[in-house]
């Protein structure tokens, strides 16, 4: 087969790699890239938005549940709600294709060739790429690498029969009756929050000492909360040993030393994702790495020159708009501009119920940082916009620094508050202080008022608490 | 906003002069904080032609400020706050929360060895920011009222520079490493501005040829009355067209007259300089021409020429130029002349004089006295139609036919509104005045 010569090769077409195909080819870079499944990887296809899906799914059917069930606070009723789990993921399937398409329609449009296969390096400019037509060498000047991640597995439960991954979980036709959730972070809760409020008995095994540890005991407070009262159990201080020997149940040992079993049709195994550096050649260029990370400088720069890395196959946090951002600017660099990781935050958002949205440092972070902290924070149980919903939990709460108000961080738990990810994202990057948020005008009613009362309440003059 | 239970005073800005909507604040006799007596002159704002102070009309603690020098206040709006409670908290400051003064004090002992005065932060700080000093919490509930106040701009080493991601990236591109940038913003933000300042002069600019390069800029708003006069003659250099014409003039005889007359002055007489002879000229020359004695006003579309000849006297002051007006010159005598032009240019310099006798001029003279130059291109005193400026008078050979004979000259630089004065009639006008200067006694010659 002819070789393909190209400027740049992308290797992997998530959120990474396709906003750097896209920009570079924008740039009049001549891109190919190459990804052995459909485009939009892990984030389009079998993460972000087909979780998002099932979960506003279940939040429907939960709402019907309730108004079935003479739970709805609003007076509503409805007969008994049924699901045809199968519509369901029809519908997440129609938006993830039509996504796909989306993007593969903007690197068309953008002018970046795309080519689908397995691609394996061969060295730091040279790649070949298994296809349906057989393999293809590519020679490319610059090579990104944008492999994302996957599941990882726990030995002593493997993927198979009744265990399921994430990718599994989103891809279930039939509700089972009890599912086992083995990981407490977010993909699992996000997951088996969506399955619990369709009706399925969730259990959750968490080996920490708590839920969602990588935020703080307030912030997760809520949803451990809302967990409970959605009929979830929780098991903290719980490590998963095995099926027992039919295979049928999950034993479970906890830290006050007995052995329990738990029976459950399915059990999804959300303990992390690992980086995928392996199976591909990536040996062959024996480049340094981060523990299981590739290694970069703050331009995306692997050791070797000519060769990038970005998104999750570089290092936490593993999140999609952290690869775009990466991929936007690895495109820039490529095209000669000086660009280089500036950021001040990577906004992070758990799509529990209710959700949470950290942007920047909480008051523990700042205060290792050795910073003084003033920390303001307001219930949406005085926000009238939150009654008006029904849902009075979570809060908002900003983290300055006491000496100049420089706003380091700010944090949400409530219903729908992922979309203050913005704001706050906005706020930290421009650099604000209290009191720009405090004189900005907040819409009323609206739950982002808490994000103005927060601020004044951090400079001790809340108004409404 | 803060509002103790106290009554608090505010002290509008008052109306300054008919149609005047507003007037440009020059001065703070008074900072927030600052006890004021009543009748304490707490501001000072100018309007087109003078300089108003305002006092204060209670006993209090002054609490805010409407404004920063060079701001322009209406009529009608908070111009100062005033509580009588000598305890009451400082309000927000209207302008930059930067320029807000020191908060209360916090009550709480220092724990700090450290001499610096507001140093009051007991809390651990990470060592780079202990360079810093630390504003107080938020004052304790039971006042009610937060310390507003925050520190001023310092970067811990290591610390990121505050800017938004514009900056940051413009600032990459032009090879600017922004942590050696100070910043000008709230907590040391930098701004566009910042980074503009540093492009046009890097603290590391080349040296050479062993001369230090310097190239700080220093930026003076340009405010007060050098904002009115800028704004005055830029308007007038941009909408009326001049025509200059200068003209040599013999002054031999009218400084023999001068010196005749100055050396018989009787005690009480002023003594006289040339200007009062050159105002009684205008008045005769304008007689004749009363178009160089009016108003072109352009939005009406009219030419308004003017029976009395108020003469304005350009004058130079400490605070900049300014033109105090000699009013109808035609009814005065050459002393009276002499003793009036005295009086309002005194009044101009040491800022006294009344908002009248620093308009309603309808022919202005401008003169650079000693540094007059031989020529000069002045610029009229719109909405009038014609300026005389008097140049410097120095003794030069004149050929009177014969021979070269020393005279005294001075020449003359007039400048016409050419829209409604053609050159033909601004060179008649120029020659009528060099004949009543060449000839003094014709100035004096009734009817
Ligand atoms: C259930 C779930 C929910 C998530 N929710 C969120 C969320 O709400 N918000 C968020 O920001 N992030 C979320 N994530 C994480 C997010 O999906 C990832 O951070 C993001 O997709 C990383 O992008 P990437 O480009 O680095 O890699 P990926 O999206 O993993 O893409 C890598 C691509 O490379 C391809 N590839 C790998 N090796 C080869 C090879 N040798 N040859 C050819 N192709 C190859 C793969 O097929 C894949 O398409 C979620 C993840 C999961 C699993």
């Amino acid at each position: 087969m002819a070789e393909i010569v190209c400027k740049l090769l992308i290797i992997g077409g998530g959120p990474g790699g396709y906003v750097t195909a896209i920009r570079a080819a924008q740039l009049g870079i001549d891109t190919l890239i190459v990804d052995e499944g459909p485009l939009g990887g892990t984030c389009l296809n079998i993460g972000c938005i087909p979780s998002k899906a099932l979960i506003h799914a279940g939040e429907e059917f939960h709402k019907l549940t309730e108004a079935a069930t003479g739970g709805s606070p609003f007076g509503l009723s409805a007969a008994s709600p049924a699901i045809d789990l199968g519509k369901t993921m029809a519908w997440k399937d129609g938006i993830v294709t039509r996504l796909t398409g989306g993007v593969a329609g903007l690197l068309k449009k953008a002018g970046a060739k795309s080519l689908r296969g397995r691609a394996s390096i061969r060295d730091g400019k040279t790649v070949t790429v298994e296809t349906d037509l057989g393999p293809q060498t590519v020679h490319a000047e610059t090579i990104v690498i944008a492999t994302g991640s996957e599941p990882v597995e726990l030995p002593s439960l493997p993927f198979g029969g009744k265990v399921i991954s994430s990718t599994g979980a989103l891809a279930l036709t039939q509700l089972p009756e009890s599912l086992v959730v083995v990981g407490g972070g977010y993909i699992g809760l996000e997951i088996g929050t969506a399955y619990a409020k369709l009706g399925v008995k969730v259990t959750v095994v968490e080996a920490a000492p708590r839920i969602l540890p990588v935020w703080d005991a307030e912030l997760t407070g809520p949803v451990a909360k809302r967990l409970a009262a959605l009929g979830v159990e929780v098991m903290t201080g719980a490590k998963v040993t095995g099926l027992t020997d039919d295979g049928e149940t999950l034993q479970v040992a906890t830290d006050d030393g007995s052995d329990i079993t738990l029976a459950a049709d399915k059990i999804l195994v959300a303990v992390g994702r690992r980086p995928r550096t392996q199976g591909f050649g990536l040996e062959q260029l024996a480049l340094p790495m981060d523990g299981p990370f590739i290694r970069i400088d703050n331009q995306c720069r692997t050791a070797m020159r000519g060769v990038y890395a970005i998104g999750d196959v570089t290092g936490e946090p593993m999140l999609a708009h952290r690869a775009m951002a990466q991929g936007e600017m690895v495109a820039d660099l490529i095209a000669g501009q000086p660009r280089v990781w500036d950021k001040r935050a990577i906004p992070a958002v758990c799509f529990t119920d209710p959700e949470i949205v950290s942007v920047g440092l909480g008051p523990d972070a700042a205060r290792r940082d050795g910073q003084a902290v003033l920390v303001g924070t307001f219930p949406f149980r005085a926000n009238g916009r939150a009654m008006s919903l029904a849902r009075e939990d979570g809060f908002v709460r900003v983290i300055a620094r006491e000496d100049n108000h420089v706003v380091l961080g700010i944090e949400a738990v409530g219903a729908g508050v992922a979309e203050f990810a913005s704001a706050f994202s906005l706020a930290i990057e421009m650099g604000v202080r209290l009191e720009d948020i405090a004189d900005t005008i907040h819409a009323h009613p609206t739950m982002g008022e808490a994000i103005q009362e927060s601020a004044l309440a951090a400079l001790g003059r809340g108004l409404h608490l | 906003m803060g509002n103790s239970d106290n009554e608090i005073f505010v002290i509008r800005m008052p109306d300054v002069g008919e149609g005047i909507a507003e007037a440009e604040l020059v001065e703070w006799h008074a900072q927030p904080g600052d006890m004021v007596r009543e009748d304490d002159v707490i501001a000072a704002v100018m309007t087109d032609k003078a300089t108003v102070e305002i006092p204060s009309s209670i006993t209090g603690k002054v609490i805010w400020l409407g404004g920063k020098v060079g701001d322009m206040i209406s009529v009608g709006a908070d111009l100062v706050r005033i509580s009588p409670d000598a305890n009451a908290q400082i309000e927000a400051a209207a302008p930059e929360p930067a320029q807000a003064p020191p908060a209360t004090p916090d009550a709480a002992p220092s724990d700090a060895p450290e001499p610096a005065p507001e140093q009051k932060n007991a809390a651990p700080a990470k060592p780079a920011t202990d360079a810093e000093t630390h504003s107080a919490k938020p004052a304790a509930p039971a006042s009610g009222v937060p310390a507003r106040h925050v520190q001023p701009p310092r970067r811990a080493a290591g610390e990121k520079p505050l800017a938004s991601p514009a900056i940051r990236r413009r600032a990459l591109e032009a090879g600017v490493d922004l942590r050696r940038v100070s910043g000008s913003g709230p907590a040391g933000r930098l701004t566009h501005a910042d980074l503009d300042a540093w492009l046009d002069a890097p603290e590391s600019a080349p040296v050479t040829g062993g001369r230090v390069r310097r190239t700080e800029v220093t930026e003076i708003p340009i405010i007060g009355l050098r904002r009115a006069i800028s704004r005055k003659l830029g308007q007038t250099w941009s909408k009326v067209p001049h025509i200059t014409i200068v003209e040599e003039i013999d002054v031999s005889a009218l400084e023999e007259l001068r010196a005749g007359l100055n050396a018989e002055r009787k005690e009480g007489k002023p003594r006289l300089t040339i200007l009062p002879f050159l105002v009684q000229a205008l008045v005769r020359a304008v007689a004749d021409q009363p178009d160089m004695n009016a108003h072109h006003d352009d939005e009406a579309g009219q030419l308004r020429q003017f029976a009395g000849v108020h003469v304005g006297i350009a004058t130079q002051t400490p605070q900049g130029l300014k033109v105090p007006v000699v009013r109808h010159a035609e009814s005065r005598s050459l002393d009276d002349t002499a003793i009036e032009i005295a009086r309002v240019a005194e009044a101009a310099r040491d800022n006294t004089a009344l908002r009248d006798e620093l308009s309603g001029s309808t022919i202005t003279i401008t003169s650079l006295g000693a540094l007059g130059a031989i020529a000069t291109t002045p610029l009229i005193n719109a909405p009038e139609t014609a300026i005389v400026g008097v140049n410097k008078m120095a003794m030069r050979p004149v050929w009177d036919g014969a021979q070269f004979v020393p005279r005294k000259i001075m020449n003359l630089s007039s400048s016409f509104d050419h829209r409604v004065i053609d050159g033909w009639d601004a060179a008649i006008f120029v020659k009528r005045l060099k004949t009543l200067l060449e000839t003094p006694a014709l100035i004096f010659v009734e009817g």
